[in-house]
């Protein structure tokens, strides 16, 4: 072959491999491979208190999250450490359930349609709303204030799309964990964070004289545990558990823990709404798709 | 699969391209403007030059380029110095692959004759004349594989940009990925992407190697 073809050569070489890449199908995991294992994989978040958090000195993670996975835990394989937390990000969540890496997503995971085209959902275990934090001295009161300014948040989130929406206008920071764009926030970088509220408090706390959630709720985020698509013994073992931990007090203890207020007092609807239903009333909010990503630098 | 997000969002993923293109050409400027005043550093007779280039390529090469572009992006504001995304890779960027051009060049230095500099000078061109028309023109020409070799991945860690928020090949196919969940496709669109930038620009190293060589 002559010498200047080969590049080209590997250029088809590598296509002809990655259109072989048959998509990786998740062999079914039941209750009763998850019991032959001994332990359940759960996808949690290593960084956004105080849902998921690993504290790097001690290599455990803690929150709400974490104490509903552990709940999980017990109704499948009756002891609430059987439990291998796996570390996800808003945009690897879905791809590392399909693949089989994790059973379940128990991590501030908002039911939409477009994600229940990918997996299944439990029902409703959380309802979070999308808010805004800013510094204390900050003008901005809305997100209708944000035109002109940036505002950060992360990639592969509901509220990352959400904000291209409500404030085209805005500047919109996409970077990989609240976290940093707490530090952008911080640095001066960026005028505001935003995501759901109870994430936005889980950062506020770590330095409530100079910062303040601001702008209210303007969404709903019903949250859900993802389960792989079709997999109705493992969804049904959820719901079993919501509907326990929602009956004998233990999900109320939790949300005083964590949030360090009681549930509202509609709480107990949340749990008996449908991940169909809730997905449909996530999408009635917006009525226009979300803009694509703006080609910025 | 879903191929067809490809082309359903091939506008986007080419603006991420021109955007790769953009941070590659600049840090490549930059680098190779910081790696020759380097080298030269490396070389000169005075030991504090000597010193402070090595220095340099010694702290800066040894630690991640992360952690560089996170220093300019999130550190630097708590001193009052704010580079948006964009800035802080090319500043990143090029602090680091200048120090590996920094080496490259000083080896092909060394491996110019010490006569071709006692000539230059014995013929009445100063040290900084005769290192600029004489020596280093013989030297980036014999370290061109190692150049490229450099070149090629700085193009490639220029991924890095898309975690500071700029939309790039990969921080493109990432957004989108956030939409469509067609991540096994587009991330094997990105990886076409960068071949389409860096497989000219190996042959573009090669001719150029083959050119410089002939003479």
């Amino acid at each position: 072959m002559h010498r200047s073809l080969r590049p080209w050569f590997l250029v088809a070489l590598a296509a002809m491999l990655l259109g072989t890449l048959a998509p990786a199908r998740a062999a079914e995991t039941t209750p009763d491979t998850i019991k032959a294992r001994g332990v359940l994989r759960v996808g949690v978040k290593f960084d956004a208190p105080p849902f998921g958090q690993l504290d790097p000195r001690t290599n455990k993670v803690d929150g709400f999250d974490i104490d509903i996975a552990r709940a999980v835990a017990k109704t499948i394989l009756g002891d609430e450490n059987k439990i291998e937390f796996v570390g996800v990000t808003s945009a690897n969540r879905i791809p590392q359930l399909q693949n089989g890496n994790i059973d379940l997503i128990i991590a501030t995971m908002t039911i939409t349609q477009a994600r229940m085209q990918q997996i299944d959902f439990s029902n409703v275990y959380y309802r979070a709303g999308q808010s805004l934090l800013v510094r204390k001295d900050s003008p901005v009161k809305s997100y209708r204030d944000l035109a002109g300014r940036s505002v950060c948040t992360i990639t592969g989130s509901t509220p990352e799309q959400t904000i291209r929406r409500v404030a085209p206008r805005a500047t919109v920071i996409v970077l990989e964990s609240y976290p940093e764009c707490f530090t952008a926030l911080r640095g001066g970088r960026v005028d505001a964070e935003t995501t759901d509220n109870v994430l936005l408090f889980g950062l506020q706390q770590q330095d409530p004289a100079n910062f303040k959630l601001t702008g209210g709720l303007f969404t709903f985020e019903p949250y859900g545990i993802g389960i792989a698509k079709g997999n109705r013994a493992l969804a049904a073992a959820v719901n079993t558990t919501l509907t326990h931990i929602a009956g004998d007090g233990s999900y109320a203890k939790m949300h005083a823990k964590w949030l360090k207020e009681s549930p509202p007092g509609d709480w107990r609807s949340w749990f008996a709404e449908s991940p169909e239903k809730a997905a449909e009333q996530f999408a009635t909010q917006f009525p226009s798709p979300s803009p694509a990503p703006a080609a910025t630098r | 699969m879903h191929w067809s997000v490809l082309v359903d969002n091939a506008g986007a993923l080419f603006a991420g391209l021109l955007i790769t293109l953009e941070v590659s050409i600049l840090s490549f400027v930059f680098s190779f403007a910081i790696g020759v005043v380097v080298a030269v550093l490396r070389v000169t007779p005075s030991r504090l030059l000597n010193r402070a280039g090595t220095a340099y390529v010694e702290f800066i090469r040894n630690v991640p380029l992360l952690v560089e572009i996170f220093f300019f992006y999130f550190a630097l504001p708590s001193v009052g110095i704010r580079f948006d995304g964009f800035w802080s890779g090319v500043c990143g960027l090029s602090i680091y692959t200048g120090a590996f051009f920094a080496e490259a060049i000083r080896s092909g230095i060394f491996a110019v004759p010490s006569g071709q500099l006692e000539a230059a000078e014995a013929s009445g061109l100063s040290y900084t004349q005769a290192m600029r028309f004489v020596v280093l023109p013989q030297a980036i020409a014999m370290t061109i594989p190692p150049i490229g070799n450099t070149t090629l991945n700085m193009i490639k860690n220029s991924s890095l940009v898309s975690t500071v928020s700029v939309a790039d090949i990969l921080g493109t196919a990432n957004l989108l990925g956030g939409r469509t969940f067609a991540y096994t496709e587009l991330l094997a669109g990105a990886a076409l992407l960068y071949l389409v930038i860096t497989i000219p620009a190996a042959l573009g190293i090669n001719f150029t190697e083959r050119r410089l060589a002939i003479r």
